[in-house]
């Protein structure tokens, strides 16, 4: 990723951090965990089930208190403020999202802000501000209850809640844990979009490798009894694994996962011949001679794509509608990685994916030729 | 048809209207008798329930405790309690105050097991989430707990009424007047058309209890918790 000014983050260390449940002699949850992750950075903690990854999240913000060594803010021991004060200067989304049902969508945003005693207007303009950079027109949203919304609505209304006060550092336990595959990775895309605007120091926590990669600036990886395997980018783990363990963990497919390090954006993308709603057959057709492929991509008014034109369908005269396109380019967007691009191309009957902005405005088309040019031994994985 | 008359005709009659065995004055009795009872029993119930729903300690022993005092009938409370408040008040021990006791025995159980299931129910991510956004854990009870459990809690508090206000009746036998008193009376004396009367309006206050404490119940519930069909994508 860039290096680039980070606004809010800040750096967040573990030193020597123990968490023991029971008397000593039990095993340990977390075992003398030191690390330390820079400000503004995603570090994802990830690891099998009973490797303390929770736990380790949990003693950022006190949920869990360590049984021996200490965990710092910016240079500030957590244990300095009160737990409930610590608390209100950190974002937590969970799994669940944890949206209250009895509160709108606007008095869940607002509770952070309110349990702060901000000023009422001040509130109403920080939940308007935060809905719309989560991108829920908040006329449409504010009022509504939690029942009433997708799990992609409730997902981004719970990562809106999270930012409420602004808090340099954020904590998402599985936050796309619940949601199906193709909105996790809309999800996730989402959310790297945001982070390149808000640049908080975000602790990530997911037992899917796939997600760790991608989503990470950093990962560390848990094993079993809290030890930390490896702390690295996502690159260094997957070209330099430390063990046998960190290697079995990413599994053995780790040439085809170096594809989630590449991002569609990475690509150069071939800019097809596109012909709009409206525009008069004749002129299409002269353009379609012109461009020599045979073919274009038919959008709307706004830019968005509806489908392919085929010269040798196109009728004598008239205008071009909206019904004339076939449809079949399966939609991918700039934060898509390469490897969920190839899977979505390879399931569809066009290998010829369409990229588009998060306006739904195209930008290009990818090709499975493309990406496997990237696979190419020779080929490092681009990463930009 | 007959006895339905004799019933509209004690209704009817002046003299059932005035004096110190009026009906007004024995309605009075029994919605003042039940109405406080009823408010004791919540004053003891709710804050039982809520600190063992909150905690998830004591749980067990609350419990165990309230269902001794569901086994044991009001007319048993009477009978255990009136022996002690004759003896340290006399006279004062007969009537409201030994009825008083034995109805807000029987407004307690209803109060304690629902507020304590209504706040248990409530979703352990929930609170998690109150409590790692920085909810203190006064707050987390009065502003997640609580109002998620409140259809629940009201569910209880409007069972204990009913209950309260149909078991009144029993106060006539302490001397406690109530609607009862009227039924004692009729049994007395054979006056079966008294005893119906009374008995009809015990019933219909009950109901009207049941009614009142059902729209209590609506209004205090967010819009947020009914049906997710129902929530208004308008409101």
């Amino acid at each position: 990723m860039t290096p680039q000014a980070r606004p809010g983050g800040a750096v967040v260390t573990f030193e020597h951090v123990t968490k023991r449940y029971g008397p000593p002699g039990v095993p340990p949850a977390v075992d003398d965990l030191s690390l330390a992750i820079p400000a503004g950075e995603i570090c994802v903690l990830v690891g099998p089930s009973g490797c303390g990854k929770t736990t380790t999240m949990r003693m950022i913000n006190r949920l869990a208190e360590p049984t021996a060594g200490r965990i710092t803010i910016d240079g500030q021991d957590v244990r300095d403020l009160s737990a409930v004060e610590l608390r209100r200067g950190i974002g937590y989304v969970i799994q669940q999202v944890g949206l209250f049902p009895h509160l709108t969508v606007g008095e869940n945003v607002a509770i952070v802000p309110r349990l702060l005693r901000w000023p009422e207007p001040r509130i109403r303009e920080r939940v308007e501000e935060l809905l719309e950079l989560v991108g829920l027109e908040p006329g449409a949203y504010r009022a509504r209850y939690p029942a009433s919304l997708s799990g992609g609505e409730r997902q981004r209304v719970g990562v809106a809640r999270a930012l409420a006060a602004d808090p340099p550092v954020m904590l998402m336990d599985e936050p796309f844990g619940a949601v199906d595959p193709i909105l996790r990775d809309r999800l996730q895309n989402e959310l790297l979009r945001l982070q390149a605007k808000v640049g908080k120091t975000i602790v990530f926590v997911t037992h899917d490798v796939d997600e760790a990669i991608k989503m990470a600036d950093r990962v560390a990886i848990l094993r079993r009894g809290g030890v930390l395997a490896q702390f690295d980018t996502p690159e260094a783990i997957l070209s330099a694994p430390a063990s046998e363990f960190v290697e079995h963990f990413v599994g053995a497919d780790r040439g085809l996962k170096r594809l989630s390090l590449a991002k569609v954006r990475d690509l150069q993308l071939i800019q097809p011949l596109i012909v709009r709603v409206g525009e008069p057959r004749v002129e299409v057709r002269r353009r379609m001679e012109v461009d020599g492929t045979g073919y274009a991509l038919l959008v709307d008014a706004a830019d968005r794509p509806l489908g392919w034109v085929d010269s040798a369908e196109l009728a004598a005269d008239g205008t071009l509608t909206e019904e004339e396109a076939t449809p079949g380019a399966p939609p991918l967007q700039p934060e898509t990685t390469l490897r969920d691009a190839l899977s979505t191309l390879l399931g569809s009957s066009v290998q010829l994916g369409v990229v588009t902005d998060e306006r739904d405005r195209v930008l290009g088309l990818l090709s499975v030729d493309a990406i496997s040019e990237v696979l190419r031994p020779d080929a490092t994985a681009p990463r930009s | 048809m007959e006895f339905l008359g004799e019933v509209a005709a004690w209704f009817s009659d002046p003299a059932s209207w005035e004096g110190r065995n009026s009906i007004p004055l024995r309605l009075w009795e029994h919605v003042s008798l039940s109405a406080t009872a009823l408010a004791l029993g919540v004053l003891i119930a709710l804050p039982i329930g809520l600190a063992i729903g909150h905690s998830g300690r004591g749980a067990r022993a609350a419990v165990a405790i309230t269902n001794i005092g569901r086994a044991i009938p009001s007319l048993g409370w009477l009978g255990m309690v009136l022996p002690i408040t004759l003896v340290l008040f006399e006279r004062g021990g007969l009537g409201f105050l030994p009825a008083l006791i034995a109805l807000v025995a029987l407004a307690i159980p209803p109060i304690v097991t629902n507020t304590y299931a209504g706040l248990r129910e409530v979703d352990r991510e929930l609170i998690d989430a109150a409590r790692g956004m920085g909810m203190g854990e006064r707050r987390i009870l009065t502003a997640v707990e609580v109002p998620i459990a409140l259809p629940v809690i009201l569910a209880g508090v409007r069972s204990s009424a009913v209950q309260v206000v149909a078991t009144a009746t029993l106060a006539a036998v302490v001397a406690g007047g109530t609607l009862g008193d009227f039924i004692l009376q009729g049994i007395f004396v054979r006056d079966l058309p008294r005893v119906f009367g009374a008995a009809l309006m015990v019933a219909v206050l009950a109901l009207a209890t049941e009614g009142l404490f059902a729209l209590l119940q609506r209004l205090a519930t967010s819009p947020g918790l009914r049906a997710a069909t129902d929530v208004g994508r308008t409101s």
